[in-house]
């Protein structure tokens, strides 16, 4: 079992014409995802690597079937492929796009609340259910099938947390890599709710950052709602205020919200450990499971 | 990207809110013609980007020309907070009987913008917000549509402004919504909103941030972005290098590939009982002359004393990473500072084949790597 993709899901490449489009299209088919259909305005009627392209998302879904996108669209345009992925009625969309405009995903969040689609990102490395497919760029041979659930706001964070767990023979249900901006579709509580709710995932990593209150109201949610033990990590502890720390979302705001500490305590509050160290989160985990 | 007072002034007054009557001057002949110009009495105000310049003597009230020259003199050239003051803006002092506040954020919590209007301006704003919270009157906004006229009146009578000058007000803040939200910013900000005895208003002070990732649709602000960026001059080298780049306090240096890794890296270092040098991040991808350049930036910092090279690879590959380093590490006869790497990820293996360990210590963890730089730091410092 897993959430949100499995080797059903049936999947269309936005911008798979381009460079990275066309190598991680390649790499997840590699790690065997079902990729259905690419489309790029202009440009269908193409192949790529054996996938029909088709100018519109629309096409896609009709002709394929397709039921998710992953979007390596240039930012400029990423927000107008959102909104087409939106509007096409997915089950998902996973934006990787890193830069896409604050205000154009503050647009994109007001559509959200329209439709079913759930989205995951942008700015994020998308996610993966070990051993059936993967959606946008991790590494697929850090991971390994087993029972803990993943969620983080960092891409090479999370390589580096799963690594420890499958160093030690600790696979993973799903990993999801939510995202590093401000305005993201997928939170720490929508997704703590999904693996509260799988019955395979046997405890939780939860891989937070300084900035915002997202990792505060997870905290508050497990408390109240999650059963599945939790372990967690908050990366900044050592960032100065007021200063960007390369994500657009990891900020210590000049008045003090959105510190490490602020997190850890809420967390620990909650029940949940925050390890010092990625080392520590694995020695939570190897603790739960044992 | 935040512009400078008068940059964000000119924008505001094109747009129609009212400012004070000012002027731009660079020495200190400029600021009492400015001055004389302008009809005293002025506020000699230094342009740089950093909050608290009135107490930090960076904003001097003047009655005269000799005041003007004096003022002009000490502020001309000081250093304020670490900035160096190269400008003043010679600006019309306003008799005011009352100070406001109004601003547009985006709140990420939400995910839409907001609009604020409070009667307690002058002061700072976010310990207001601390303190007493209700006296920010706050209305989100609904980005499909914009800032319906009632909003504006709402928000503006919610704080508790005057009838008299309620009008005027929400005007003020219709205006900035609309900049705020034609021009990508990330705040727009009015602190403060003076109400003279005649009820009108006017921006004593202007606030702009502009989302750096919409820079690509504002080619006008992108141009104002040279004359803004001031500051560290490191963090100006990493700007033209493209690296994500903040200078800390500390000695050891550190590169790594992903915001949260480099994070947890800095996080690691001090953990370990070091004093992260900077946060450096390369981005996903970095290729070998990329990575020499990181390198070359880390060594120009004279804190540096070590630095830890952390990369685990998704798409960035192990091998590129070995070979800039080595690239960057074998035009010096002797290596000016330790290097630690620690490699991990996609390609890892022939990336470690590559890496001359003639020239660098590996680890094969990040915490041994972390530890390995911080020792040699200490070791410096002992020396």
């Amino acid at each position: 079992m897993s959430v949100l993709v499995d080797d059903d899901t049936r999947v269309v490449v936005q911008g798979i014409t381009g460079g990275e489009g066309k190598f991680h299209a390649e790499q997840m088919m590699e790690y065997g995802t079902n990729v259905v259909a690419g489309a790029v305005p202009d440009k269908g009627g193409q192949e790529v690597s054996g996938v029909p392209v088709y100018d519109t998302v629309h096409e896609a879904v009709d002709e394929e079937n397709a039921d998710t996108s992953v979007i390596f669209v240039p930012p400029a345009f990423a927000g107008d492929a959102i909104f087409e992925s939106l509007d096409s009625e997915l089950d998902l969309a996973v934006a990787i796009t890193e830069g896409i405009p604050t205000q154009d995903m503050a647009r994109v969040n007001k559509r959200l609340s329209e439709t079913e689609t759930r989205l995951i990102g942008p700015n994020c490395p998308g996610l993966i259910t070990p051993g059936e497919a993967k959606l946008g760029i991790l590494p697929g041979n850090i991971f390994a099938e087993g029972n803990v659930g993943l969620v983080s706001r960092s891409g090479t964070l999370t390589y580096q947390v799963v690594d420890s767990l499958t160093n030690r023979g600790i696979g993973q249900t799903t990993a999801i890599g939510i995202g590093g901006d401000p305005i993201i579709g997928t939170d720490f509580v929508d997704a703590l709710e999904l693996f509260e709710d799988d019955p395979d995932t046997d405890a939780i990593v939860m891989c937070g950052e300084i900035g915002g209150e997202d990792e505060e109201e997870a905290a508050a949610f497990i408390d109240e709602y999650v059963d599945t033990p939790v372990a967690g990590f908050i990366a900044g502890r050592t960032a100065p205020p007021g200063k960007r720390m390369g994500h657009a979302g990891a900020i210590v705001s000049g008045s003090g919200t959105g510190t490490a500490e602020s997190k850890i305590s809420a967390l620990n509050d909650a029940g949940v450990p925050v390890g010092d160290t990625p080392e520590e989160v694995a020695d939570h985990i190897e603790e739960f499971l044992a | 990207m935040k512009l400078h007072e008068y940059q964000a002034k000119t924008v505001f007054a094109d747009a129609g809110i009212p400012t004070p009557d000012s002027q731009l001057a660079s020495d200190v002949d400029g600021v009492v013609s400015a001055a004389e110009e302008i009809g005293y009495p002025v506020a000699v105000k230094a342009q740089v980007q950093v909050g608290g310049r009135g107490k930090a003597g960076g904003i001097k009230l003047v009655e005269d020309a000799d005041e003007a020259r004096e003022a002009a003199d000490s502020i001309l050239g000081m250093d304020l907070k670490g900035y160096h003051v190269d400008r003043v803006l010679v600006e019309e002092a306003v008799d005011f009987v009352n100070e406001l506040y109004v601003g547009i954020t985006m709140d990420r919590g939400e995910g839409k913008p907001v609009a604020m209007v409070s009667t307690k301006g002058g002061v700072n704003i976010e310990e207001v917000a601390e303190e007493d919270p209700d006296a920010i009157a706050r209305e989100h906004i609904d980005p499909s549509f914009g800032m319906h006229p009632y909003q504006a009146r709402k928000a503006v009578y919610d704080a508790g402004v005057d009838q008299s000058v309620a009008r005027d007000v929400s005007s003020v803040l219709t205006t900035l919504y609309q900049l705020w939200d034609d021009k990508d910013g990330a705040d727009a900000e009015i602190n403060p909103l003076m109400v003279t005895a005649d009820d009108e208003v006017i921006a004593a002070d202007a606030v702009m941030n502009i989302d750096e990732d919409a820079l690509f649709r504002q080619p006008e602000l992108a141009e104002m972005e040279e004359e803004a960026a001031g500051g560290d001059e490191l963090e100006q080298k990493a700007d033209e290098y493209g690296f994500d780049y903040v200078r800390l306090d500390g000695n050891v240096g550190i590169i790594g590939n992903g915001a949260g890794l480099v994070m947890t890296t800095l996080d690691l270092v001090d953990h370990y009982g070091g004093q992260p040098a900077n946060f450096l991040d390369v981005g996903g991808g970095a290729k070998a002359a990329r990575i020499a350049n990181a390198l070359d930036m880390v060594f120009s910092d004279d804190n540096v004393d070590s630095v830890v090279f952390n990369i685990f690879g998704g798409i960035t590959r192990g091998d590129e990473v070995a070979r800039g380093i080595n690239e960057a590490l074998e035009q010096f006869d002797e290596i000016p500072k330790p290097v630690v790497v620690r490699l991990a990820g996609t390609n890892w293996e022939e990336g470690m084949e590559i890496l001359n360990e003639d020239l660098v210590t590996v680890e094969q963890t990040l915490e041994d790597a972390v530890q390995r730089a911080v020792e040699y730091a200490g070791e410096v410092n002992d020396q």
